[in-house]
């Protein structure tokens, strides 16, 4: 297999590609057809396609072909604290192939009080070198002010960069107040990003940690006893009312717990903008093994939020992934050795976050939800790919099958039978939180940029040739309600006279003055008073001398004849 | 009545009402103008109903026309067979028949105050008092008795009482007898910027009587800065001097440190306060965050004390002011519009998390919208200790008068949370009361003078906030739940009354009608209709929120620390008679719960072996936040006690092992003993 990126060998062996019989399942609907790929693009859908010569065929033998999986979350070559997560853009996204997904979207994640332009031109970097697959990225929003606000613009215009994620927990280090999220998310409507958010209540979480090792409990078990679900509902609700505040499409990263899904469930009821992302960890296991008594094993699960202790969380989970009311799936593969879990081996605070699944994230939801009849392959598509695809308004150049579509295709054995482990895994962890479970349905072949990167069982991923895909903002699947929305709501003032009745003396020394704290407001505009502008919602009014009972004209307390828009309350009492 | 300020102009209440209550603007009969039987003549015929409404219209139709005093105008009631209520049934000479308490009506108001506490005075004129066939009405029964009551607490319940002779008597002819309501949230002279809100404890319990209530819980509000004590000491003062009914206190926290705290140990154990409210909202003056909640939280439990909190986001309400003021509104409508219901509903949901992980009881006061009373509803279901109180404004009342052209009578509905504009909100609210989700009911009243509204003319969100409504309490929750079948008469005991006895720590002194209880009593005239207005009412304030609404049910009589103080439409409180009632903590009815969960939260760590493995290097700069909170606000931590470290202390749960003192290479894979230590070491 050695035609993989070597330019000197004939194109006939490299770019281009038949799929005979296969059976071809978008989102929307399965058909038979053959399908011909030529330069990483489909050229042609159908059936006796008149292709050249010599072409690299593929027996499907009516086997399902699917779009490739889009993980849509993963945090490949984190930096931590000094320490990198153990999984590189290579190592990660060789992973993702195996498990027949053929393009990431990983998340930057500058320093807070660092620039997130230099972060993700250091990403970029990173993966442009590693990377086996088509990558896009997600820019996380650790602080907030002007010159942030200058660069999500800019990142937006002009880096293929449309969204963003800020988090709700982390006090003291990543955590976002209300208001700034507020503000975050008024800009990012405004640009037409997507808001993604962390939803964990960081100030409660902060409090019972302090609880928990006053307690005397520092091993994992802690962080889950620390973090309980109802913190991330809450906090998920929180971010939905903002989200509804401000008209921005809310995308809730990491849907762990059952009341997390409810409340997003009954949001997109009552008509909210809002997407759920559960991840591998959440629809396959549960943190039950956070009480395992092997530390190492126990803190290999350690993620935030946490794994729910609740066993039929992650039934739960893929029944609402399966109905629609969660749209999308990701890993949040972000994997640590033992040794540097092991950081926090006296405090539970300590243990870096994040469990392994970009691999396992297909064949688990095939598993669990496919092979149980929750949902059909047309939806597995959707919540695979499609709807990533969508959100990222990559679609359709993304996942679906079609004219025009890159040609990232998996070839899926809906019968093969493969136990999950760490010994076979190829992750860099010495750990797999799904370690022993049998799962049902595989990729065969999998075909990144129009190559066939998994065939038998083979991969033969190259590093580097994974490209930057660009992501623009409007994505029409979120921002067409938004867009309607926010035509309808123009709110109007009352037109009414100018009231000049007594005025009470008071002190300003208190009072609902609508000022956001100092630090957090860079779009503050100086307010418009129109008392001051000379203009009157209510038009001039007829002069009807003082007392008049006008009907359905002005109704001041006063009438009087003379508007005295800008006149001081004083003045306007001695006029009285 | 001679209170206003300075006299509104015709314009000002000639403005179309509400069109729910259109066709109620109607002059009140002269003849009648403050008897509690104005306007029925004009009204009846808005009650379409059986034979019933027919002769009650033929009944109410006889008074204005014959222009008589109420009394001589009962006789003619008795050639209505048909109609079936005890007071008008009952020859009319046996209506009334102890002499002495018949003076006790005629006796100016000077004359009352002078037996109040003057033991000089023959007991028998003031303190003895019995009422005779009524039918008592306790939240969980209801059944016929006599009651006797002396020294302001009940004696006797029974037929066929012994009770001294001439003691003063009234026959209730088998009409409802009810436990006082207690209205749980007021804040009567309420200072804001130097302003005081316009009912001081004088006129503010004047009304809760008239009402029907005969306790009030009113809220300290103490500036940030100064101290819980004080605060609460300066509103003893004023109420003592002032309040006509028996009061208690909330005390509101309003800011947070180490004295805080110390404070409300203080108050708690010495001076009878068990409740505490936090804001939400407000930002940067009262507004706490949510790590100092859950510290308030923590310290309310341990106290046994009852977490208030008045739940709306206030750095959402304050970003969206912004907005709304940026677009040019500055009318009361932006009030409303920068305090969506969503904004409610969320900080709803995060204190009863808070109040959760804490394992806190909570108390949400001012339930304004169909969104927060349903997250109580949930929160309830999954077994949180969390009760709701809707007021007199959220169950009467909506919100669309924020539109309304009259800037004076849009910004009288100005409070926080504010009036849905839902206008099928109150209906939703009283549902949710009648089926025991929501469980008390409060009137915070509140209301502040059009002149004082106005220092928010340019800007709403200047406009000092609160309504009226502790009068209005019990009639609009009558006229509402009970005359529409949506809950019974002792339901009705239980949200006006009972409820918060129990969950303030006053049951059964208040809140039930029992031997020994106080003597706070109403006799409620279930057909008695008036309608509300400004005019008549007993604040100070010249717009009333429920103008021209009609309700159906009110007091006949109201007995207050066993003394009559309406009767007849004539009402004799006595300033300065309130009693503070001292409330102790740890009520059974919020704490049984907590107690027992208490006991069942204890966590345990996972007994492990020590992990040896390979540790890896960090920078100092730690990711994951040290777990303590902002210095400044930490009073509820205790002294951190030190983390004992099961694996610094060289006890091994494991038991000490034969390779204990043997180094491990990193990488080594090592088969765990059979049944020993579960390690890193043994991997896969």
């Amino acid at each position: 297999m050695s035609y993989q990126g070597k330019k000197n060998i004939p194109k006939i062996t490299s770019d281009r590609l038949l799929i005979k019989g296969g059976r071809i399942v978008n989102d929307d609907q399965s058909f038979h057809a053959d399908i011909y790929m030529e330069d990483g693009l489909i050229k042609q859908i159908g059936d006796n396609l008149i292709v050249p010569g010599g072409v690299k065929t593929i027996e499907a033998n009516g086997k399902m072909v699917i779009p490739g999986g889009i993980d849509i979350h993963t945090h490949f070559q984190m930096p931590y604290r000094g320490t990198t997560t153990v999984d590189d853009f290579n190592q990660g996204s060789k992973a993702a192939l195996a498990g027949g997904t053929t393009m990431i979207v990983d998340h930057v994640i500058p320093e807070p009080g660092t620039s997130l332009m230099e972060a993700y031109d250091q990403w970029r970097q990173w993966a442009d070198e590693k990377t086996c697959c088509d990558y896009s990225l997600h820019v996380d929003i650790t602080h907030w002010n002007d010159s942030v606000k200058q660069e999500v613009d800019n990142l937006i215009k002009e880096k293929g960069v449309n969204s963003f994620h800020v988090y709700m927990a982390y006090k003291d280090y990543y955590q976002m107040s209300n208001s700034e999220l507020y503000e975050v998310f008024t800009f990012l409507a405004e640009r037409g990003g997507i808001a993604q958010v962390h939803a964990e209540n960081g100030e409660i979480i902060a409090e019972e940690q302090a609880r928990m090792l006053q307690m005397g409990i520092t091993g994992p078990e802690g962080h889950v006893l620390s973090r309980p679900e109802e913190l991330e509902a809450e906090a998920v609700f929180r971010a939905i009312t903002i989200a509804s505040q401000t008209n921005c499409p809310l995308y809730v990263t990491r849907v762990m717990s059952k009341s997390a899904a409810d409340i997003i469930s009954q949001a997109r009821k009552k008509g909210n903008v809002v997407f759920g992302e559960p991840i591998t960890a959440s629809l396959g296991t549960d943190g039950t093994h956070y009480w395992s008594k092997n530390w190492a094993k126990a803190a290999s699960f350690v993620t935030s939020p946490p794994l729910s202790p609740d066993p039929t969380t992650p039934d739960y989970l893929n029944t609402l992934l399966s109905s629609g009311d969660l749209s999308v799936t990701g890993s949040a593969h972000c994997t640590f050795s033992v040794a540097q879990k092991a950081i926090g081996k006296d405090d539970f605070t300590q243990i870096p976050e994040g469990v392994n699944g970009v691999e396992e994230r297909m064949a688990l939801i095939w598993d669990k939800a496919v092979t149980t009849g929750k949902m059909d392959e047309n939806m597995f598509v959707a919540v695979t790919s499609t709807n990533a695809a969508k959100i990222l308004n990559l679609y359709p150049r993304k996942g679906r099958i079609a004219v025009g579509s890159d040609a990232d295709l998996v070839i899926w054995d809906t019968d093969s039978i493969r136990t999950i482990t760490a010994k076979t895994h190829n992750s860099a962890a010495e750990y797999n939180v799904f370690e022993g479970m049998e799962l049902r349905g595989a990729p065969l072949v999998v075909i990144c940029q129009g190559k066939i990167v998994l065939e038998d069982g083979n991969l033969h991923a190259t590093s580097g040739v994974g490209r930057f895909i660009p992501c623009s903002p409007f994505p029409d699947f979120a921002y067409k309600r938004v867009k309607a929305r926010k035509q309808l709501a123009v709110l109007r003032a009352v037109p009414r006279g100018m009231y000049d009745g007594p005025v009470s003396e008071f002190s300003m020394s208190r009072g609902g003055t609508p000022s956001a704290s100092a630090r957090t407001s860079p779009t503050k505009q100086p307010v418009r008073n129109l008392h001051q502008s000379g203009f009157s919602l209510a038009g001039n009014p007829a002069p009807c001398g003082d007392l008049c009972n006008s009907t359905g004209g002005m109704s001041t307390i006063f009438l009087k004849d003379i508007p005295s828009f800008g006149v001081s309350v004083m003045v306007v009492k001695g006029a009285v | 009545m001679g209170k206003r300020l300075w006299s509104v102009p015709p314009s000002s209440s000639s403005l179309p009402p509400p069109p729910s209550s259109s066709s109620l603007l109607l002059p009140p009969p002269p003849l009648l103008s403050d008897s509690v039987w104005e306007g029925k003549a004009l009204v009846h015929r808005r009650r379409p109903g059986g034979c019933q409404d027919a002769i009650r219209s033929l009944r109410l139709f006889l008074f204005p026309i014959c222009g008589l005093p109420e009394d001589q105008l009962r006789p003619p009631l008795l050639l209505l067979p048909p109609l079936h209520h005890p007071h008008f049934n009952k020859p009319r000479t046996s209506r009334r028949l102890a002499v002495p308490g018949r003076s006790v009506k005629t006796e100016p108001p000077t004359k009352m105050s002078g037996y109040q506490g003057k033991k000089n005075i023959p007991r028998i004129t003031s303190d003895r008092l019995l009422i005779k066939g009524a039918k008592i009405v306790n939240d969980d029964q209801s059944f016929c008795a006599d009651i006797y009551m002396e020294d302001g607490v009940i004696k006797q319940i029974g037929e066929n009482l012994i009770v001294p002779g001439g003691v003063k008597t009234i026959d209730a002819h088998g009409g409802m007898l009810m436990p006082g309501g207690i209205d749980v949230h007021t804040r009567f002279q309420m200072p804001d910027r130097g302003m005081t809100a316009a009912d001081d404890f004088y006129q503010g319990t004047k009304a809760a009587l008239a009402g029907g209530t005969t306790m009030i819980i009113d809220h300290v509000i103490p500036e940030p800065g100064i101290s819980l004590i004080s605060a609460f000491e300066q509103w003893r003062e004023w109420a003592d001097s002032k309040s006509c009914c028996d009061y208690s206190l909330h005390v509101d926290i309003t800011e947070w440190h180490k004295g805080i705290q110390e404070e409300m140990e203080t108050l708690v154990k010495d001076h009878g306060v068990n409740s505490f409210l936090v804001y939400l909202a407000y930002k940067d003056i009262f507004q706490l965050t949510d790590s100092q909640v859950y510290e308030v939280f923590s310290v309310i439990r341990d106290l046994g004390a009852i977490a208030q909190v008045h739940a709306e986001n206030g750095d959402i309400v304050a970003e969206e002011q912004r907005r709304i003021l940026e677009q040019g509104i500055t009318g009361p409508e932006g009030h409303v519009l920068s305090r969506p219901e969503e904004v409610e509903a969320e900080a709803v949901n995060r204190s009863v998390t808070v109040a959760n992980q804490t394992n806190c009881p909570l108390y949400v006061t001012k339930v304004m919208s169909k969104s927060a009373a349903d997250v109580i509803a949930q929160a309830r279901k999954k077994g949180t200790v969390v009760y709701g109180e809707p007021i007199t404004a959220s169950l009467g009342t909506d919100g669309s008068h924020y539109w309304s052209k009259n800037w004076a009578k849009a910004a009288a509905y100005v409070t926080s949370p504010p009036l849905s504009p839902d206008p099928t909100t109150p209906d939703y609210l009283n549902s949710l009361l009648s089926c025991g989700d929501l469980q008390v009911t409060g009137s915070a009243h509140c209301p502040f003078n059009t002149a004082q509204r106005a220092v928010g003319k340019d800007d709403f969100s200047l406009i000092p906030e609160g309504v009226n409504g502790t009068e209005e309490r019990m009639s609009i929750i009558w006229d509402k739940c009970v005359v529409t079948g949506k809950m019974d008469e002792n339901q009705f005991v239980a949200v006006t009354s009972t409820n918060a006895a129990k969950i303030f720590n006053l049951y059964p002194r208040k809140g039930r009608i029992a031997v020994g209880s106080d003597a706070d009593l109403v006799l409620w005239d279930p057909d008695l209709t008036k309608i509300i207005s400004a005019k008549s009412h007993n604040s100070t304030v010249e717009y009333n929120i429920f103008e021209g609404t009609e309700v159906r049910g009110g007091p006949l009589v109201v007995i207050s620390q066993g003394k009559i103080v309406l009767e007849e439409g004539n009402l004799h409180a006595t300033e300065g008679s309130g009693r503070y009632v001292a409330r102790k903590p740890f009520p059974d009815y919020v704490y049984k719960r907590i107690k027992a969960r208490s006991r069942l939260a204890e966590l345990r760590g996972v007994p492990r072996g020590l992990y040896d493995g390979p540790v890896c290097e960090v920078s100092v700069t730690p990711k994951t936040m040290t777990p303590a909170s902002s210095a400044k606000t930490s009073p509820a931590k205790q002294p951190n006690q030190p983390v004992r470290n099961l694996h610094q202390s060289g006890f091994s749960l494991s038991g000490a092992q034969i390779d204990d003192n043997v180094p491990r290479r990193n990488t080594q894979r090592i088969v765990a003993p059979p049944g020993g230590r579960a390690n890193i070491t043994s991997l896969g």
